[in-house]
Protein backbone atom coordinates (compact mmCIF):
# COMPACT_ATOMS: atom_id res chain seq x y z
CA UNK A 1 0.00 0.00 0.00
CA UNK A 2 1.90 3.06 -1.24
CA UNK A 3 -0.98 5.48 -0.85
CA UNK A 4 -0.71 7.65 2.26
CA UNK A 5 -3.24 6.84 4.92
CA UNK A 6 -5.85 9.60 5.24
CA UNK A 7 -7.81 9.07 8.43
CA UNK A 8 -11.52 9.72 8.67
CA UNK A 9 -12.41 11.66 11.78
CA UNK A 10 -15.76 12.56 13.23
CA UNK A 11 -16.18 15.75 15.27
CA UNK A 12 -19.01 16.40 17.71
CA UNK A 13 -19.07 20.18 18.29
CA UNK A 14 -21.33 21.99 20.71
CA UNK A 15 -23.47 24.73 19.18
CA UNK A 16 -22.52 27.56 21.55
CA UNK A 17 -18.75 27.47 21.83
CA UNK A 18 -16.96 24.99 19.61
CA UNK A 19 -19.14 25.19 16.51
CA UNK A 20 -18.79 28.97 16.64
CA UNK A 21 -15.05 28.48 17.21
CA UNK A 22 -14.80 26.23 14.15
CA UNK A 23 -16.81 28.82 12.24
CA UNK A 24 -14.32 31.47 13.34
CA UNK A 25 -11.45 29.29 12.11
CA UNK A 26 -13.24 29.05 8.78
CA UNK A 27 -14.12 32.68 8.30
CA UNK A 28 -10.66 33.74 9.50
CA UNK A 29 -9.27 31.55 6.68
CA UNK A 30 -7.20 29.32 8.94
CA UNK A 31 -6.41 26.03 7.30
CA UNK A 32 -6.75 22.68 8.99
CA UNK A 33 -6.88 19.13 7.62
CA UNK A 34 -10.03 18.17 5.78
CA UNK A 35 -10.14 14.75 7.42
CA UNK A 36 -12.72 15.88 9.95
CA UNK A 37 -16.47 15.68 9.41
CA UNK A 38 -18.42 17.80 11.84
CA UNK A 39 -21.72 17.10 13.54
CA UNK A 40 -23.20 19.97 15.49
CA UNK A 41 -24.87 19.09 18.79
CA UNK A 42 -26.62 21.62 21.00
CA UNK A 43 -24.30 20.70 23.89
CA UNK A 44 -21.31 18.44 24.37
CA UNK A 45 -23.51 16.80 27.00
CA UNK A 46 -25.76 15.61 24.16
CA UNK A 47 -23.02 13.29 22.89
CA UNK A 48 -24.15 9.85 23.98
CA UNK A 49 -21.48 7.14 24.44
CA UNK A 50 -23.53 5.16 21.94
CA UNK A 51 -22.93 7.84 19.27
CA UNK A 52 -19.21 7.41 19.71
CA UNK A 53 -19.35 3.62 19.79
CA UNK A 54 -21.56 3.52 16.70
CA UNK A 55 -19.08 5.73 14.85
CA UNK A 56 -16.26 3.35 15.74
CA UNK A 57 -18.40 0.35 14.79
CA UNK A 58 -18.86 1.83 11.35
CA UNK A 59 -15.11 2.14 11.00
CA UNK A 60 -14.24 5.75 11.83
CA UNK A 61 -10.56 6.30 12.71
CA UNK A 62 -11.00 8.91 15.41
CA UNK A 63 -13.67 10.87 17.26
CA UNK A 64 -13.15 14.43 18.48
CA UNK A 65 -15.60 15.85 21.01
CA UNK A 66 -15.36 19.56 21.79
CA UNK A 67 -17.44 21.73 24.08
CA UNK A 68 -17.46 24.93 26.10
CA UNK A 69 -14.79 25.41 28.74
CA UNK A 70 -15.70 24.11 32.19
CA UNK A 71 -17.88 26.76 33.85
CA UNK A 72 -19.02 28.17 30.50
CA UNK A 73 -21.67 25.59 29.60
CA UNK A 74 -24.92 27.16 28.43
CA UNK A 75 -26.82 24.33 30.05
CA UNK A 76 -24.93 24.75 33.35
CA UNK A 77 -23.18 21.36 33.55
CA UNK A 78 -23.52 19.60 30.20
CA UNK A 79 -19.76 19.61 29.68
CA UNK A 80 -19.23 17.99 33.10
CA UNK A 81 -21.46 15.14 31.96
CA UNK A 82 -19.55 14.94 28.70
CA UNK A 83 -16.23 14.75 30.55
CA UNK A 84 -17.51 11.83 32.63
CA UNK A 85 -18.76 9.97 29.56
CA UNK A 86 -15.50 10.42 27.68
CA UNK A 87 -13.61 9.15 30.72
CA UNK A 88 -15.91 6.15 30.83
CA UNK A 89 -15.51 5.56 27.11
CA UNK A 90 -11.73 5.69 27.25
CA UNK A 91 -11.94 2.78 29.71
CA UNK A 92 -14.35 0.84 27.52
CA UNK A 93 -12.64 1.36 24.16
CA UNK A 94 -9.56 -0.84 24.84
CA UNK A 95 -11.91 -3.71 25.62
CA UNK A 96 -13.25 -3.62 22.06
CA UNK A 97 -9.77 -3.30 20.65
CA UNK A 98 -9.64 0.43 20.05
CA UNK A 99 -6.84 2.63 21.36
CA UNK A 100 -8.24 5.23 23.79
CA UNK A 101 -6.16 7.90 21.99
CA UNK A 102 -8.65 7.64 19.10
CA UNK A 103 -11.16 9.53 21.24
CA UNK A 104 -10.25 13.03 22.27
CA UNK A 105 -12.08 15.67 24.32
CA UNK A 106 -11.12 19.35 24.06
CA UNK A 107 -12.61 22.61 25.28
CA UNK A 108 -12.79 25.25 22.54
CA UNK A 109 -14.54 28.59 23.01
CA UNK A 110 -16.11 30.69 20.26
CA UNK A 111 -13.12 33.03 20.17
CA UNK A 112 -10.58 30.22 19.90
CA UNK A 113 -10.64 29.63 16.15
CA UNK A 114 -6.88 29.19 16.17
CA UNK A 115 -7.06 26.61 18.91
CA UNK A 116 -9.67 24.62 17.02
CA UNK A 117 -7.49 24.49 13.90
CA UNK A 118 -4.52 23.45 16.06
CA UNK A 119 -6.48 20.72 17.85
CA UNK A 120 -7.66 19.23 14.55
CA UNK A 121 -4.13 19.34 13.12
CA UNK A 122 -2.64 17.59 16.14
CA UNK A 123 -5.39 15.00 16.31
CA UNK A 124 -5.08 14.11 12.62
CA UNK A 125 -1.31 13.74 13.05
CA UNK A 126 -1.81 11.47 16.02
CA UNK A 127 -4.35 9.28 14.21
CA UNK A 128 -2.04 9.07 11.21
CA UNK A 129 0.62 7.63 13.52
CA UNK A 130 -1.87 5.13 14.93
CA UNK A 131 -2.96 4.02 11.47
CA UNK A 132 -6.42 2.91 10.38
CA UNK A 133 -8.88 1.78 13.01
CA UNK A 134 -8.66 -1.96 13.71
CA UNK A 135 -12.41 -2.20 13.20
CA UNK A 136 -12.16 -0.56 9.80
CA UNK A 137 -9.62 -3.17 8.71
CA UNK A 138 -11.93 -5.90 9.91
CA UNK A 139 -14.86 -4.37 8.08
CA UNK A 140 -12.87 -4.20 4.87
CA UNK A 141 -11.73 -7.81 5.09
CA UNK A 142 -15.23 -9.02 5.86
CA UNK A 143 -16.51 -7.21 2.76
CA UNK B 1 -56.56 33.29 11.11
CA UNK B 2 -55.13 36.18 13.05
CA UNK B 3 -53.60 38.90 10.91
CA UNK B 4 -50.42 40.42 12.21
CA UNK B 5 -48.40 43.53 11.50
CA UNK B 6 -44.65 43.72 11.25
CA UNK B 7 -42.40 45.10 13.97
CA UNK B 8 -39.27 47.22 13.72
CA UNK B 9 -36.17 46.94 15.89
CA UNK B 10 -33.67 49.78 15.64
CA UNK B 11 -30.15 48.76 16.64
CA UNK B 12 -28.98 45.15 16.62
CA UNK B 13 -26.87 44.77 19.71
CA UNK B 14 -27.63 42.14 22.31
CA UNK B 15 -30.91 43.85 23.25
CA UNK B 16 -32.06 44.36 19.67
CA UNK B 17 -31.17 40.77 18.80
CA UNK B 18 -33.17 39.47 21.75
CA UNK B 19 -36.21 41.62 20.93
CA UNK B 20 -36.08 40.61 17.25
CA UNK B 21 -35.78 36.91 18.04
CA UNK B 22 -38.59 37.05 20.60
CA UNK B 23 -40.92 38.62 18.04
CA UNK B 24 -39.80 36.48 15.12
CA UNK B 25 -40.09 33.24 17.06
CA UNK B 26 -43.74 34.08 17.74
CA UNK B 27 -44.33 34.34 14.00
CA UNK B 28 -44.21 38.12 13.56
CA UNK B 29 -42.26 39.66 10.72
CA UNK B 30 -39.50 41.84 12.12
CA UNK B 31 -37.39 44.44 10.37
CA UNK B 32 -34.03 44.94 12.06
CA UNK B 33 -32.16 48.12 11.18
CA UNK B 34 -28.48 48.38 12.10
CA UNK B 35 -26.26 51.28 11.11
CA UNK B 36 -23.01 49.28 11.17
CA UNK B 37 -22.02 46.71 8.54
CA UNK B 38 -22.53 43.87 11.05
CA UNK B 39 -24.93 43.15 13.87
CA UNK B 40 -23.68 42.16 17.32
CA UNK B 41 -23.03 45.55 18.86
CA UNK B 42 -20.82 45.99 21.89
CA UNK B 43 -21.09 42.43 23.22
CA UNK B 44 -19.39 41.15 20.06
CA UNK B 45 -16.34 43.21 21.06
CA UNK B 46 -16.08 41.72 24.54
CA UNK B 47 -13.88 38.84 25.63
CA UNK B 48 -15.52 37.57 28.79
CA UNK B 49 -18.70 38.40 30.67
CA UNK B 50 -18.85 39.08 34.41
CA UNK B 51 -19.39 37.67 36.98
CA UNK B 52 -18.85 34.09 35.79
CA UNK B 53 -16.20 34.95 33.19
CA UNK B 54 -18.26 33.28 30.47
CA UNK B 55 -16.90 33.64 26.96
CA UNK B 56 -18.79 36.49 25.27
CA UNK B 57 -18.56 35.32 21.64
CA UNK B 58 -19.99 31.93 22.72
CA UNK B 59 -23.13 33.77 23.72
CA UNK B 60 -23.52 36.35 20.98
CA UNK B 61 -22.32 34.66 17.77
CA UNK B 62 -24.87 31.82 17.67
CA UNK B 63 -27.57 34.43 18.27
CA UNK B 64 -26.22 36.61 15.48
CA UNK B 65 -26.31 33.64 13.12
CA UNK B 66 -29.88 32.89 14.21
CA UNK B 67 -30.96 36.45 13.39
CA UNK B 68 -29.10 36.30 10.08
CA UNK B 69 -31.01 33.29 8.83
CA UNK B 70 -34.38 33.59 10.59
CA UNK B 71 -37.20 33.32 8.03
CA UNK B 72 -39.21 36.03 9.81
CA UNK B 73 -36.42 38.58 10.15
CA UNK B 74 -35.60 41.12 7.43
CA UNK B 75 -32.11 42.24 8.32
CA UNK B 76 -31.20 45.73 7.08
CA UNK B 77 -27.58 46.34 8.02
CA UNK B 78 -25.57 49.42 7.10
CA UNK B 79 -28.89 51.27 7.13
CA UNK B 80 -30.39 54.14 9.05
CA UNK B 81 -33.89 55.21 9.93
CA UNK B 82 -34.51 58.56 8.26
CA UNK B 83 -38.14 59.34 8.94
CA UNK B 84 -41.02 57.98 10.96
CA UNK B 85 -44.56 59.03 10.13
CA UNK B 86 -47.65 57.92 11.99
CA UNK B 87 -50.51 56.63 9.89
CA UNK B 88 -53.49 55.64 11.97
CA UNK B 89 -52.20 53.09 14.41
CA UNK B 90 -49.20 52.24 12.25
CA UNK B 91 -45.89 53.83 11.43
CA UNK B 92 -44.51 54.49 7.96
CA UNK B 93 -40.75 54.30 8.28
CA UNK B 94 -38.26 55.54 5.70
CA UNK B 95 -34.98 53.68 5.80
CA UNK B 96 -31.78 54.75 4.09
CA UNK B 97 -29.75 51.83 2.86
CA UNK B 98 -26.23 53.24 2.66
CA UNK B 99 -24.21 51.88 -0.21
CA UNK B 100 -21.66 49.22 0.64
CA UNK B 101 -20.40 49.39 -2.97
CA UNK B 102 -20.73 45.60 -2.78
CA UNK B 103 -23.82 43.75 -3.97
CA UNK B 104 -25.39 42.16 -0.89
CA UNK B 105 -27.01 39.41 -2.93
CA UNK B 106 -23.83 38.41 -4.71
CA UNK B 107 -21.02 38.74 -2.13
CA UNK B 108 -20.07 35.41 -0.58
CA UNK B 109 -17.60 36.87 1.91
CA UNK B 110 -14.67 34.99 0.36
CA UNK B 111 -12.32 37.84 1.24
CA UNK B 112 -10.26 37.78 -1.95
CA UNK B 113 -10.83 41.53 -2.30
CA UNK B 114 -9.48 42.43 1.14
CA UNK B 115 -6.30 40.45 0.51
CA UNK B 116 -5.47 42.68 -2.44
CA UNK B 117 -6.63 46.01 -1.02
CA UNK B 118 -3.54 48.23 -0.59
CA UNK B 119 -5.10 50.43 2.10
CA UNK B 120 -4.88 49.70 5.82
CA UNK B 121 -6.66 51.80 8.41
CA UNK B 122 -7.38 51.43 12.11
CA UNK B 123 -10.34 49.16 12.82
CA UNK B 124 -12.98 50.74 15.03
CA UNK B 125 -14.21 47.30 16.03
CA UNK B 126 -10.78 46.64 17.59
CA UNK B 127 -10.95 50.04 19.30
CA UNK B 128 -8.41 51.22 16.73
CA UNK B 129 -5.69 48.82 17.91
CA UNK B 130 -5.96 46.40 14.98
CA UNK B 131 -6.07 47.23 11.29
CA UNK B 132 -8.51 46.59 8.48
CA UNK B 133 -8.50 47.25 4.74
CA UNK B 134 -10.58 49.85 2.92
CA UNK B 135 -12.80 46.97 1.78
CA UNK B 136 -13.59 45.13 4.98
CA UNK B 137 -15.72 43.17 7.34
CA UNK B 138 -15.36 44.51 10.90
CA UNK B 139 -14.57 41.05 12.34
CA UNK B 140 -14.43 37.51 10.93
CA UNK B 141 -17.78 36.40 12.41
CA UNK B 142 -19.70 39.38 11.03
CA UNK B 143 -23.35 38.80 10.20
CA UNK B 144 -24.13 39.23 7.36
CA UNK B 145 -20.78 38.14 5.97
CA UNK B 146 -20.69 40.83 3.29
CA UNK B 147 -17.81 43.15 2.59
CA UNK B 148 -18.16 46.94 2.69
CA UNK B 149 -16.04 49.58 1.02
CA UNK B 150 -15.09 52.50 3.18
CA UNK B 151 -15.11 55.25 0.54
CA UNK B 152 -13.41 57.70 2.85
CA UNK B 153 -10.17 55.73 2.58
CA UNK B 154 -10.70 53.97 -0.76
CA UNK B 155 -8.33 54.87 -3.62
CA UNK B 156 -10.72 53.54 -6.28
CA UNK B 157 -7.83 51.50 -7.67
CA UNK B 158 -10.41 48.82 -8.55
CA UNK B 159 -8.05 45.95 -7.65
CA UNK B 160 -10.90 44.48 -5.63
CA UNK B 161 -13.29 44.80 -8.54
CA UNK B 162 -10.94 42.91 -10.83
CA UNK B 163 -10.29 40.07 -8.42
CA UNK B 164 -13.97 39.53 -7.54
CA UNK B 165 -14.96 36.58 -9.71
CA UNK B 166 -18.69 36.98 -9.21
CA UNK B 167 -18.70 40.70 -9.93
CA UNK B 168 -20.17 41.77 -6.62
CA UNK B 169 -18.23 45.02 -6.39
CA UNK B 170 -19.74 48.16 -7.83
CA UNK B 171 -17.92 51.39 -7.08
CA UNK B 172 -20.81 53.40 -8.51
CA UNK B 173 -23.50 51.92 -6.25
CA UNK B 174 -25.99 54.52 -5.00
CA UNK B 175 -27.66 54.58 -1.60
CA UNK B 176 -31.27 53.47 -1.69
CA UNK B 177 -34.34 54.47 0.24
CA UNK B 178 -37.11 52.12 1.20
CA UNK B 179 -40.35 52.53 3.07
CA UNK B 180 -41.91 49.99 5.36
CA UNK B 181 -45.05 49.89 7.45
CA UNK B 182 -44.86 48.60 10.99
CA UNK B 183 -47.15 48.39 13.99
CA UNK B 184 -44.58 48.86 16.74
CA UNK B 185 -41.02 50.07 17.12
CA UNK B 186 -38.43 48.90 19.63
CA UNK B 187 -35.49 51.26 20.06
CA UNK B 188 -32.31 49.55 21.21
CA UNK B 189 -29.66 52.01 20.13
CA UNK B 190 -27.25 51.25 22.95
CA UNK B 191 -24.27 53.27 24.02
CA UNK B 192 -20.93 54.76 23.15
CA UNK B 193 -18.03 54.94 25.54
CA UNK B 194 -17.57 58.24 27.29
CA UNK B 195 -14.86 60.12 25.39
CA UNK B 196 -12.01 59.88 27.89
CA UNK B 197 -10.18 62.75 26.16
CA UNK B 198 -12.61 65.06 27.94
CA UNK B 199 -11.00 64.20 31.27
CA UNK B 200 -7.63 65.45 30.15
CA UNK B 201 -5.91 64.90 33.52
CA UNK B 202 -5.71 61.17 32.75
CA UNK B 203 -3.88 61.72 29.48
CA UNK B 204 -6.00 59.49 27.24
CA UNK B 205 -5.16 60.28 23.63
CA UNK B 206 -1.85 61.83 24.71
CA UNK B 207 -0.11 58.80 26.15
CA UNK B 208 -0.11 55.47 24.26
CA UNK B 209 -0.23 53.37 27.40
CA UNK B 210 -3.43 54.90 28.73
CA UNK B 211 -6.23 52.81 27.22
CA UNK B 212 -9.96 52.34 27.77
CA UNK B 213 -11.55 49.25 29.25
CA UNK B 214 -13.03 48.30 25.88
CA UNK B 215 -9.57 48.47 24.25
CA UNK B 216 -8.23 46.15 26.98
CA UNK B 217 -11.12 43.84 26.17
CA UNK B 218 -9.88 43.60 22.58
CA UNK B 219 -6.32 42.95 23.81
CA UNK B 220 -7.56 40.15 26.07
CA UNK B 221 -9.57 38.51 23.29
CA UNK B 222 -7.93 35.50 21.60
CA UNK B 223 -9.39 36.54 18.26
CA UNK B 224 -8.42 40.18 18.88
CA UNK B 225 -5.67 42.19 17.19
CA UNK B 226 -2.87 40.77 19.38
CA UNK B 227 -4.20 37.22 19.58
CA UNK B 228 -4.94 37.55 23.29
CA UNK B 229 -1.56 38.95 24.35
CA UNK B 230 -1.84 42.02 26.54
CA UNK B 231 0.89 44.42 25.44
CA UNK B 232 1.72 48.09 25.84
CA UNK B 233 0.78 50.08 22.78
CA UNK B 234 3.95 52.22 23.00
CA UNK B 235 6.52 49.43 22.66
CA UNK B 236 4.72 46.08 22.51
CA UNK B 237 6.17 44.96 25.86
CA UNK B 238 4.12 43.03 28.36
CA UNK B 239 3.10 45.28 31.26
CA UNK B 240 4.04 44.06 34.73
CA UNK B 241 2.24 46.74 36.70
CA UNK B 242 -1.22 47.90 35.71
CA UNK B 243 -3.58 50.40 37.31
CA UNK B 244 -7.30 50.83 36.71
CA UNK B 245 -8.96 54.21 37.22
CA UNK B 246 -12.68 53.93 37.93
CA UNK B 247 -15.50 56.37 37.19
CA UNK B 248 -13.95 58.10 34.18
CA UNK B 249 -16.88 60.04 32.81
CA UNK B 250 -19.77 59.04 35.00
CA UNK B 251 -20.44 60.43 38.45
CA UNK B 252 -18.64 63.58 37.49
CA UNK B 253 -20.36 66.95 37.39
CA UNK B 254 -17.61 68.37 35.23
CA UNK B 255 -18.43 65.96 32.40
CA UNK B 256 -22.15 66.50 32.92
CA UNK B 257 -22.80 62.83 33.66
CA UNK B 258 -23.92 62.55 37.24
CA UNK B 259 -25.33 59.03 36.88
CA UNK B 260 -23.44 55.83 37.71
CA UNK B 261 -22.70 53.65 34.66
CA UNK B 262 -23.33 50.55 36.73
CA UNK B 263 -21.07 48.12 34.85
CA UNK B 264 -17.59 49.64 35.26
CA UNK B 265 -16.79 48.26 38.73
CA UNK B 266 -17.65 44.78 37.66
CA UNK B 267 -15.91 44.90 34.29
CA UNK B 268 -12.75 46.29 35.91
CA UNK B 269 -12.85 43.46 38.48
CA UNK B 270 -13.36 40.95 35.67
CA UNK B 271 -10.53 42.40 33.60
CA UNK B 272 -8.21 42.51 36.61
CA UNK B 273 -8.83 38.81 37.18
CA UNK B 274 -8.27 38.05 33.49
CA UNK B 275 -5.01 40.02 33.57
CA UNK B 276 -3.84 37.94 36.52
CA UNK B 277 -4.52 34.85 34.43
CA UNK B 278 -2.91 36.23 31.26
CA UNK B 279 0.26 37.70 32.78
CA UNK B 280 1.80 35.66 35.61
CA UNK B 281 2.92 37.84 38.52
CA UNK B 282 1.27 41.01 37.25
CA UNK B 283 0.53 43.68 39.83
CA UNK B 284 -2.97 45.17 39.52
CA UNK B 285 -4.33 48.13 41.48
CA UNK B 286 -7.82 49.54 41.10
CA UNK B 287 -8.34 53.16 42.13
CA UNK B 288 -11.98 53.72 42.93
CA UNK B 289 -14.47 56.08 44.59
CA UNK B 290 -16.61 53.20 45.77
CA UNK B 291 -17.50 49.73 44.49
CA UNK B 292 -21.27 49.24 44.46
CA UNK B 293 -21.45 45.46 43.97
CA UNK B 294 -25.20 45.17 44.29
CA UNK B 295 -26.20 42.11 42.29
CA UNK B 296 -26.17 38.38 42.79
CA UNK B 297 -22.62 36.99 42.63
CA UNK B 298 -21.09 40.47 42.25
CA UNK B 299 -19.97 40.90 45.85
CA UNK B 300 -18.54 37.37 45.82
CA UNK B 301 -16.62 38.16 42.66
CA UNK B 302 -15.24 41.36 44.23
CA UNK B 303 -14.15 39.51 47.37
CA UNK B 304 -12.60 36.72 45.33
CA UNK B 305 -10.65 39.27 43.32
CA UNK B 306 -9.02 40.46 46.51
CA UNK B 307 -8.57 37.22 48.45
CA UNK B 308 -7.83 34.79 45.63
CA UNK B 309 -6.23 36.95 42.95
CA UNK B 310 -4.55 39.55 45.18
CA UNK B 311 -5.95 42.56 43.34
CA UNK B 312 -5.52 45.76 45.32
CA UNK B 313 -8.43 48.16 45.65
CA UNK B 314 -7.49 51.68 46.75
CA UNK B 315 -10.12 54.28 47.56
CA UNK B 316 -8.57 57.36 46.08
CA UNK B 317 -9.03 60.82 44.67
CA UNK B 318 -6.70 61.03 41.69
CA UNK B 319 -5.32 64.32 40.45
CA UNK B 320 -3.22 63.52 37.42
CA UNK B 321 -1.54 60.85 35.33
CA UNK B 322 1.88 61.82 33.99
CA UNK B 323 4.03 60.02 31.45
CA UNK B 324 7.75 59.40 32.01
CA UNK B 325 9.27 60.26 28.63
CA UNK B 326 12.15 57.74 28.76
CA UNK B 327 10.28 54.50 29.37
CA UNK B 328 6.67 55.59 28.71
CA UNK B 329 5.72 54.51 32.23
CA UNK B 330 2.91 56.41 33.87
CA UNK B 331 2.95 58.16 37.21
CA UNK B 332 -0.36 58.23 39.05
CA UNK B 333 -0.70 61.12 41.49
CA UNK B 334 -3.47 61.60 44.00
CA UNK B 335 -4.60 60.99 47.53
CA UNK B 336 -5.56 57.82 49.35
CA UNK B 337 -8.95 58.67 50.88
CA UNK B 338 -8.79 56.01 53.63
CA UNK B 339 -5.35 56.85 54.98
CA UNK B 340 -5.10 60.46 53.79
CA UNK B 341 -1.65 59.79 52.42
CA UNK B 342 -0.51 60.99 49.00
CA UNK B 343 -0.31 58.46 46.15
CA UNK B 344 2.59 58.42 43.75
CA UNK B 345 2.60 55.14 41.86
CA UNK B 346 4.60 54.33 38.74
CA UNK B 347 2.91 51.75 36.49
CA UNK B 348 3.43 50.33 32.99
CA UNK B 349 -0.13 50.71 31.81
CA UNK B 350 -3.28 52.57 32.86
CA UNK B 351 -6.78 51.34 32.06
CA UNK B 352 -9.58 53.88 32.26
CA UNK B 353 -12.92 52.39 33.24
CA UNK B 354 -14.91 54.74 31.06
CA UNK B 355 -18.62 55.08 31.56
CA UNK B 356 -21.46 54.62 29.11
CA UNK B 357 -23.15 57.45 27.26
CA UNK B 358 -26.24 56.88 25.13
CA UNK B 359 -25.48 56.60 21.35
CA UNK B 360 -27.88 57.92 18.69
CA UNK B 361 -29.84 60.28 20.97
CA UNK B 362 -29.39 63.52 19.02
CA UNK B 363 -30.27 62.03 15.65
CA UNK B 364 -33.25 60.36 17.14
CA UNK B 365 -34.93 63.32 18.73
CA UNK B 366 -35.60 64.67 15.24
CA UNK B 367 -36.97 61.42 13.87
CA UNK B 368 -39.08 60.21 16.77
CA UNK B 369 -40.43 62.66 19.33
CA UNK B 370 -39.14 60.56 22.23
CA UNK B 371 -38.60 62.27 25.53
CA UNK B 372 -34.96 62.50 26.57
CA UNK B 373 -33.93 63.00 30.17
CA UNK B 374 -31.33 65.38 31.58
CA UNK B 375 -28.89 62.48 31.57
CA UNK B 376 -29.59 62.09 27.79
CA UNK B 377 -31.10 58.61 28.14
CA UNK B 378 -34.59 57.92 26.80
CA UNK B 379 -37.30 58.48 29.36
CA UNK B 380 -39.94 55.87 30.03
CA UNK B 381 -43.34 57.00 31.21
CA UNK B 382 -43.56 55.01 34.36
CA UNK B 383 -40.10 53.78 35.35
CA UNK B 384 -41.19 52.20 38.64
CA UNK B 385 -43.48 49.64 37.10
CA UNK B 386 -42.77 49.70 33.37
CA UNK B 387 -39.28 50.25 32.06
CA UNK B 388 -40.03 49.93 28.33
CA UNK B 389 -43.05 52.09 27.37
CA UNK B 390 -42.19 55.56 26.07
CA UNK B 391 -44.23 58.72 25.64
CA UNK B 392 -44.90 57.78 21.98
CA UNK B 393 -47.62 55.17 21.57
CA UNK B 394 -46.24 52.04 19.98
CA UNK B 395 -42.58 52.84 20.63
CA UNK B 396 -40.62 50.94 23.28
CA UNK B 397 -37.03 51.16 24.45
CA UNK B 398 -34.68 48.55 25.84
CA UNK B 399 -31.04 48.12 26.70
CA UNK B 400 -28.57 50.84 27.55
CA UNK B 401 -30.49 53.37 25.44
CA UNK B 402 -32.90 53.57 28.39
CA UNK B 403 -30.37 53.54 31.24
CA UNK B 404 -26.96 52.02 31.98
CA UNK B 405 -27.26 48.30 32.61
CA UNK B 406 -25.45 45.04 32.15
CA UNK B 407 -26.07 42.34 29.54
CA UNK B 408 -28.47 40.24 31.61
CA UNK B 409 -30.65 43.26 32.35
CA UNK B 410 -30.57 44.46 28.74
CA UNK B 411 -31.78 41.10 27.50
CA UNK B 412 -34.56 40.95 30.08
CA UNK B 413 -35.71 44.44 29.16
CA UNK B 414 -35.61 43.58 25.46
CA UNK B 415 -37.85 40.58 26.06
CA UNK B 416 -40.24 42.80 27.99
CA UNK B 417 -40.32 45.30 25.14
CA UNK B 418 -40.99 42.52 22.64
CA UNK B 419 -43.89 41.26 24.75
CA UNK B 420 -45.43 44.75 24.92
CA UNK B 421 -45.00 45.09 21.18
CA UNK B 422 -46.80 41.82 20.39
CA UNK B 423 -50.00 43.29 21.86
CA UNK B 424 -49.94 46.01 19.22
CA UNK B 425 -48.87 43.73 16.39
CA UNK B 426 -51.86 41.40 16.68
CA UNK B 427 -55.15 42.63 15.28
Amino acid sequence: MTEQFEPRILGFLCNWCSYAGADLAGVSRMSYPTNIRIIRTMCSGRVDPLHVLEAFRQGIDGVLVTGCHIGDCHYINGNHACEKRVKFLSEVLPQIGIEPARLRLEWVSASEGGKFAQVVKEFVEEIKKLGPSPLRKELQTSV
Amino acid sequence: MIMAKAGLVIGAGIAGIQAALDLANQGFTVYVVEKNPSIGGRVAQLDKIFPKLDCAPCMITPRMVEVGRHPNIRLLTYSEVKEVRREGKNFKVKILRKSRYVDENKCTGCGACAQLCPIEVANDFDERIGMRNAIYIPFPQAVPLIYTIDKEHCLECELCKNVCKIGAINHQQRPEEMEIEVGAIIVTTGYNLFDARREEEYGFGLYDNVITGLALERLLNVSGPTGGRVVRLSDGRIPKKIAFIQCVGPRDEKSGNVYCSKVCCMYATKQAELLKKHIPGVDVTIYYMDIPTFDKKFKESYQKAQSEFGIRYVKAKLVKVLEKPLNNNLLICGENIDSGEPIENEVNMVVLSTGLVPAAINDFAKILPLKIGEDKFFVVVNPEIDSVTTNVDGVFVAGVAESPKDIAESVTQASAAATKATVLLTY
